[in-house]
């Protein structure tokens, strides 16, 4: 039993079928990718995961719990936490307010008073979040002006936000989209040592075979919005289904 | 100093000294002499200053962090007044459970109007708020008259009961609202050679309460709260995603800058124990609308000094009339001195409007940060030691 479970998920957008039966079981402290073409339903499933759309029918289950019918504040203060496509991130507030609004999230809940103390007197949020910083070799940047950061610092600062609430599951929905190849190498990285040194789950869509070879520990492909196979990245890398899905396009 | 940095200690001693010293201030010119027009110091206007000094400020905590524009304040700043008024008529005309009333009754409705209007964002919920207090002055002004005087508004009269204080003075007046002995009207003239100062009980019992009120927002502004609610106006879906829910955090800033309305109100019918329908308008919703633009949006200091031009053009420049202007320019030649003065005839008197349309759209194009982006400008152009550190401290979150 894994902690994702998701179970014979239908999703239509009017004659559109953008899901069908789909089937995945992402297990504890693994890293699983989900790939496919264009159009295949990845973000419609992601989407799915953590109360942005609401399945048709079928079922998911996180950690013994159902995600559906919740809003996507309590889907995450059970333990989900989402990286975007383009980054998503409080672009009118400093690197640091950035990284203190999710360590409030977590210690108070989704709503808190907090009275008038100021930000400042918060020494023990401040610390971790700087700890966070620290991680991502962001600690110089912390009074920026987070909207005038460069595209990769803005998806790292996105990537420590959601990381400095230790989420159980962390969704990243292209990490390394429109990155250069030394971001992405630093990116991966980054993933390699938070898998290695937290308890974290990772489920992971991406374009960009080098990344999903070198951090998944299994591959669910998506194709027209049913899962193809499911399998290790060795057994995937080879299998001729998925070659003509998908590789073969790409190489 | 009192839980703040050293900046928003300075800003608040310097607005807490402009405030005090005020009567000087605003009153530069002598007595009888020609500039004399533009004295601003006497205590109907300066009363005005602080109390929509307090309406701007408690406006820019809903407008200024969280980005919602809401247009209907004034609704407001109307159940204070109405609710002060009721307190003066019931109980006794003791300024304090006036306000506390005021303040009261304008949260609880802040909290019904908030609750619906925020399920709705950016234009809707700007044309939800405008809905309810339109709705709010017509039922006012017809409906409720037993409640709220109607078109004559409400106002006191010898046989209300104000049962904890006299219902009528000894002379058989009305009585007027004070604090423990102290009536608002109350005034002391300093006169220093031809210029006269006046002190005023109201002023300085407003502006005690707008330097608490301005305080109190300093502090929401530095706090977590603040930081939340900027956060709604940076970016609601990442708020969403990072397990915080927007709607308690801005229904929140919606009801305390409510109260700050209902604060203004009920010192509004302090000062003057009447209230009226025309203060729910929309014109006076906009107005607050307008202070806040025009000082700086999400400044400090800047709803204050919005409030004060917007105050002082409406009182001063809508004074001055085709004499006065034929008395300034005299001393030119009879066709160029009726020239200029029919130039110049439309921006003065009942067309002090036109004067703050230009104002407003000046401002809003080139300086787009307001009365305060200006002041920071000034303080570039003259290389002060402000202009080094581009963070300044009305604009920028503390760090």
């Amino acid at each position: 039993m894994g902690i994702l479970e998701v179970k014979d998920v239908n999703k239509r957008f009017g004659g559109l079928q953008a899901l069908g039966n789909v089937n995945l079981s992402v297990a504890e402290n693994t890293c699983h990718a989900i790939i496919g073409p264009n159009g295949a339903g990845k973000s419609t499933l992601l989407n799915c995961l953590v109360g942005k759309l609401i399945p048709d029918t079928g079922s998911v289950m996180f950690d013994g719990q159902s995600v559906l019918g919740r809003t996507p504040f309590e889907i995450n203060q059970m333990g989900i936490s989402r990286v975007f496509q383009t980054p998503e991130i409080f672009g009118d507030l400093t690197v640091m307010e950035n990284m203190l609004i999710p360590c409030f999230a977590r210690r108070d809940g989704s709503f808190a008073l907090h009275g008038i103390r100021s930000v400042l007197s918060e020494g023990e949020l401040r610390d971790q979040a700087e700890q966070m910083l620290e991680e991502v070799n962001m600690l110089d940047k912390r009074n920026m002006h987070s909207a005038s950061m460069s595209r990769g610092d803005k998806r790292r600062l996105e990537m420590a936000m959601c990381l400095v609430q230790n989420p159980k599951l962390l969704l990243l929905d292209e990490p390394t989209a429109g990155m250069a190849r030394a971001d992405t190498n630093n990116t991966i990285d980054l993933l390699k040592e938070i898998k290695e040194k937290r308890d974290i789950t990772i489920a992971i869509i991406e374009h960009d075979m080098h990344v999903v070879f070198s951090l998944a520990d299994r591959i669910t492909v998506l194709a027209q919005g049913t899962p193809l196979v499911e399998d290790t990245p060795e057994n995937i890398k080879g299998h001729p289904k998925v070659k003509e899905a998908y590789l073969g396009e790409a190489a | 100093m009192f839980g703040l940095d050293k900046k928003d200690a300075s800003l608040l001693l310097i607005v807490a000294a402009l405030v005090a010293f005020a009567p000087f201030l605003l009153n530069p010119f002598p007595e009888g002499s020609a500039m004399a027009q533009f004295n601003a110091g006497y205590p109907d206007l300066m009363q005005r200053f602080v109390i929509f000094g307090i309406f701007a400020i408690g406006f820019n905590i809903l407008f200024g962090l969280t980005g919602y524009l809401s247009f209907g304040h004034a609704a407001f700043l109307g159940v204070g007044s109405y609710a002060a008024v009721w307190m003066f008529k019931l109980l006794s005309m003791n300024v304090i459970p006036a306000i506390a009333l005021a303040v009261v009754t304008a949260g609880v409705f802040a909290l019904i109007i908030g609750y619906v209007s925020l399920r709705r964002s950016g234009i809707y919920f700007s044309i939800l708020t405008l809905a309810f207090a339109q709705m709010s002055f017509a039922l006012a002004y017809s409906v409720l008259t037993p409640i709220t005087g109607g078109e004559t508004g409400l106002q006191l009269a010898l046989d209300d009961p104000r049962i904890f204080g006299s219902a009528t003075t000894a002379e058989g007046n009305i009585p007027v609202p004070g604090l423990f002995g102290l009536e608002m009207r109350d005034s002391a003239e300093l006169v220093f050679g031809s210029w006269v100062f006046t002190f005023n009980v109201g002023y300085y019992f407003a502006a005690i309460i707008m330097l608490a009120s301005f305080y109190l927002s300093i502090r929401i502004f530095r706090s977590p709260f603040g930081m939340m609610l900027r956060a709604v106006k940076s970016n609601q879906q990442r708020l969403n995603y990072t397990g915080l829910n927007p709607r308690p955090y801005t229904l929140a800033a919606f009801v305390i800058s409510g109260m700050y309305a209902g604060l203004a109100g009920g010192l509004m019918a302090s000062m003057d124990p009447l209230a009226g329908a025309e203060r729910m308008f929309w014109t006076a919703s906009g107005e607050v609308v307008l202070m806040t633009i025009l000082g700086g949006v999400g400044t400090l200091i800047g709803p204050v000094l919005g409030a004060g031009l917007i105050k002082y053009m409406e009182n001063i420049i809508s004074k001055i009339n085709s004499d006065i202007l034929h008395s300034w320019f005299a001393f030119l030649p009879d066709g160029l001195e009726d020239l200029i003065v029919t130039l110049i005839y439309p921006f003065i008197g009942k067309g002090w409007h036109l004067t703050l349309g230009i104002v407003f759209m000046l401002v809003v194009i080139f300086l787009p940060g307001g009365l305060v982006q200006g002041g920071q400008k000034l303080a570039a152009l003259f290389g002060s030691k402000k202009a080094k550190d581009p963070k300044n401290a009305t604009t920028e979150p503390a760090e």
